[in-house]
């Protein structure tokens, strides 16, 4: 018999912290307890980036949508909806009635979304290759081994015009052109998947959800270059991802995708995968290249670039993994079809990790040129809490902060560099009305020390002495002379910088000193933090007149700082409060006020 | 000797493909559902259920979907709905498991209603 029902578990890393894997287990239980396992198919697949209303289970044909489902949800779900026929309607997002053959009510954060890269994200088994296979998988493999020459695969890249999605934007084509006509008989395949951007977890959800397509475009890419032996450098924090690779690679040379006379071609091919330990300076890319030989994981003088003179010397082509997961749907569909998405100088689309005081954070793609407002307000679905929008910080502890006023600005790789910040690899962490800037600031900065390789010196000390700098500031004891300061070590370090890392590392100080002048000049001169985040320059007082002596702070202060009597109002004493806000989240009069 | 040859690939992809069509909901534009109440499931719903199933596997429809729903208001269950663009909206009651049959037959592959068990269904 054929099954009647298919239940899709969403098996992110963020869905699977919340048990979808024993609720897919249970489901599974369920269905056999209930005899109905011949009629429903149970299937773990990749993330759905609806990860706030996660666990997600999506139950075809119906199109019913569940969420925040928990473990013991499952015997409802197969004895309602799959053996009676009854949406379990506490459990949908959309709950309004629907006719069963009407079209189900989009949901608004999908409405703009595009899904090129994450394409079999949520829609597949990630650890069946035939699923893989069923949609179009290896059909572009096939297709480059056996009807197209390294230069028509070049030529394809080229018109479609795509370029690295690991942050810099460097046209793909060419890096593969260099590494081809480089001259040697060893070459070698790449995938960085060392994402370490704080807030940033694009590239873990593609390999969680598709990784059959990274080992694809990295053979294609192996063929269109010379390269037989490929690596992927990944760091051991992922173990999910981690552990969906290396079943699809060993299923892969089960099939004959990896191995030697791929599909009867001739050529060869082989990846292996390499743990990092996690420095967020192996992301960058000769650094990375170093880790994999063994080596301290330290960035390189380019050039010589990778492509010419990369691992073990050997020309080598590294890129990202959302760029490798385009590249099969190039092929497929050809350059012309993928240029005509997005914008003039960025094709194709983008994946953000939308996090951050937003209402619906989640994993986005959307087409190149989509504006942050559409992604911040309608996909976002806007402000958690009701607070009022103050930033978005994009390119992590490389990027900048995007105001209000720039809302509207197209993202791609020229727009957003046009106003300060970067495309960076895709974190995009949304900041409210209590979010103060030079806090904010502090912390990328910190990041970006606490990660520093210390090989340069502009990097090392510069960084420190920013640190410093902004710390001094916090602490209500700012100069105007910092602000100066600022800049100058701010450009020693872009300038002299050896790697990225320290090139951008003052970037966000840059961008939100340009953005919010007037809140590092309430910290520096009125010793004043609009936000109230900075401890050293605020004070929590009990309105007078407000409390009403219920004692609820008092009992809940830590460090036994509020007095009063019953009834009567109550005081805190400055020397012993160590500010940490409790006595403000626990009155329910509002007499709590930071001054 | 290849692990596997191109003429495989292929038997497996038109395999694997049409295992995972099934899954997929967009671009099917007729729907079957069957109301599954518990006066539907006392009358036989259930079996009329499995009967539709069958029939469109073996008819090779593609472009049906098959669901179930709770009660459909009707003194005359088990009632099944078929909703399709070319005649929109009919529903059928007192449906048997040879009457499923025929519905598959004559309104899902020969475009005809079966007048005598359609029903009237107040909203």
């Amino acid at each position: 018999m054929a099954y009647k029902n298919y239940i899709l578990v969403c098996g992110g890393t963020a869905c699977e912290s919340s048990k979808s894997e024993e609720i897919y287990k249970n489901l599974i239980a369920e269905a056999k307890a209930l005899g109905v396992e011949d009629q429903v198919q149970v299937v773990l697949t990749g993330c759905f980036g609806f990860c706030e209303q996660g666990p997600i289970v999506k139950v075809l044909p119906e199109d019913s949508f569940y969420v925040q489902v928990k473990p013991e949800d499952a015997k409802e779900i197969i004895e309602e909806h799959v053996i009676k026929g009854r949406e379990v309607k506490r459990l949908l997002y959309i709950k309004e009635e629907r006719k069963p053959y009407e079209e189900v009510e989009d949901i608004q954060f999908y409405n703009k979304q595009l899904r090129i890269v994450l394409r079999n994200c949520g829609v597949i088994d990630p650890e069946n290759i035939n699923e893989y296979i069923a949609r179009d998988g290896y059909k572009a493999l096939e297709k480059v081994l056996f009807e197209m020459k390294p230069d028509d695969v070049i030529e394809e890249v080229k018109t479609a015009g795509l370029r690295g999605r690991g942050g810099a934007g460097f046209p793909t084509w060419m890096k593969w052109n260099f590494s081809k006509v480089a001259e040697g008989d060893v070459k070698y395949v790449v995938c960085n998947a060392d994402e370490g951007d704080p807030g940033a977890y694009m590239d873990r959800s593609t390999l969680e959800g598709d990784p059959h397509s990274i080992l694809e475009a990295m053979t294609i890419c192996g063929y269109t270059i010379g390269a037989h032996q490929g690596y992927i450098y990944i760091r051991a924090e992922y173990p999910l991802a981690i552990h969906r690779l290396e079943v699809a690679m060993k299923q892969s040379r089960e099939y004959g995708f990896l191995g030697k006379d791929i599909l009867g071609s001739g050529f060869d091919f082989n990846i292996e995968i390499r743990l990092g330990a996690g420095a967020f300076v192996c992301g960058e890319e000769t650094a990375l290249l170093q880790s994999i030989e063994g080596h301290r994981g330290m960035p390189q003088p380019r050039p010589p670039f990778p492509a010419v003179k990369g691992l073990w010397g050997k020309p080598t082509v590294i890129n990202n993994v959302e760029t490798w997961a385009n590249v099969p749907v190039i092929i497929n569909k050809g350059g012309k079809w993928f240029s005509e998405i997005g914008t003039q100088d960025s094709h194709g689309t983008k994946v953000f990790a939308l996090t951050g005081k937003i209402k619906n954070s989640g994993l986005v793609e959307v087409p190149m040129g989509t504006t942050l407002r559409e992604i911040v307000y309608d996909i976002g679905g806007g402000i958690a809490n009701g607070k009022r929008f103050k930033a978005v910080q994009t390119g992590g502890p490389s990027g900048g902060v995007i105001t209000e006023e720039n809302l509207d600005t197209p993202i791609d790789f020229g727009g957003l560099q046009r106003i300060g910040s970067m495309m960076g690899s895709g974190g995009m962490i949304v900041m409210d009305e209590d979010d103060c800037i030079v806090d904010v600031a502090k912390f990328y900065l910190n990041f970006t020390v606490d990660e520093s390789c210390g090989k340069c010196a502009p990097c090392r000390i510069g960084g420190k002495k920013l640190m410093n700098l902004l710390e001094k500031i916090t602490d209500g004891k700012g100069t105007e002379d910092d602000i100066a300061q600022i800049k100058k070590v701010a450009l020693a370090m872009q300038k002299g910088s050896l790697c990225a890392l320290g090139q951008t590392a003052p970037n966000p100080v840059l961008s939100s000193l340009r953005y919010f002048p007037e809140e590092y000049e309430a910290h520096i001169k009125e010793k004043r933090c609009p936000s109230g985040k900075c401890k050293k320059l605020i004070r929590y007082e009990i309105n007078q007149d407000k409390c009403i002596g219920c004692t609820a702070c008092a009992r809940k202060c830590p460090v036994g700082a509020i007095s009063g009597e019953v009834k009567h109002p109550h005081k805190i004493n400055q020397e012993v409060c160590i500010k940490c806000g409790v006595c403000k989240q626990t009155c329910r009069f509002s007499a709590v006020e930071i001054k | 000797m290849p692990k596997l040859t191109r003429q495989e690939l292929d038997k497996i992809r038109a395999r694997e493909e049409e295992k995972l069509k099934k899954r997929d909901i967009h671009g099917k534009t007729t729907h079957v559902v069957v109301g599954m109440g518990t006066q539907g499931i006392s009358a036989g719903a259930k079996n009329v259920l499995n009967a539709l199933s069958d029939e469109i596997e073996k008819a090779g429809l593609e472009n049906v979907i098959l669901t179930q729903t709770g009660l459909i208001v009707s003194d005359k269950a088990p009632v099944v709905e078929v909703f399709s663009p070319e005649k929109g909206l009919v529903v059928y009651g007192n449906v048997s498991v040879k009457d499923a049959q025929r519905i598959v037959k004559e309104h899902l592959l020969e475009n005809k209603i079966l007048e005598d068990k359609r029903i009237q269904v107040e909203e």
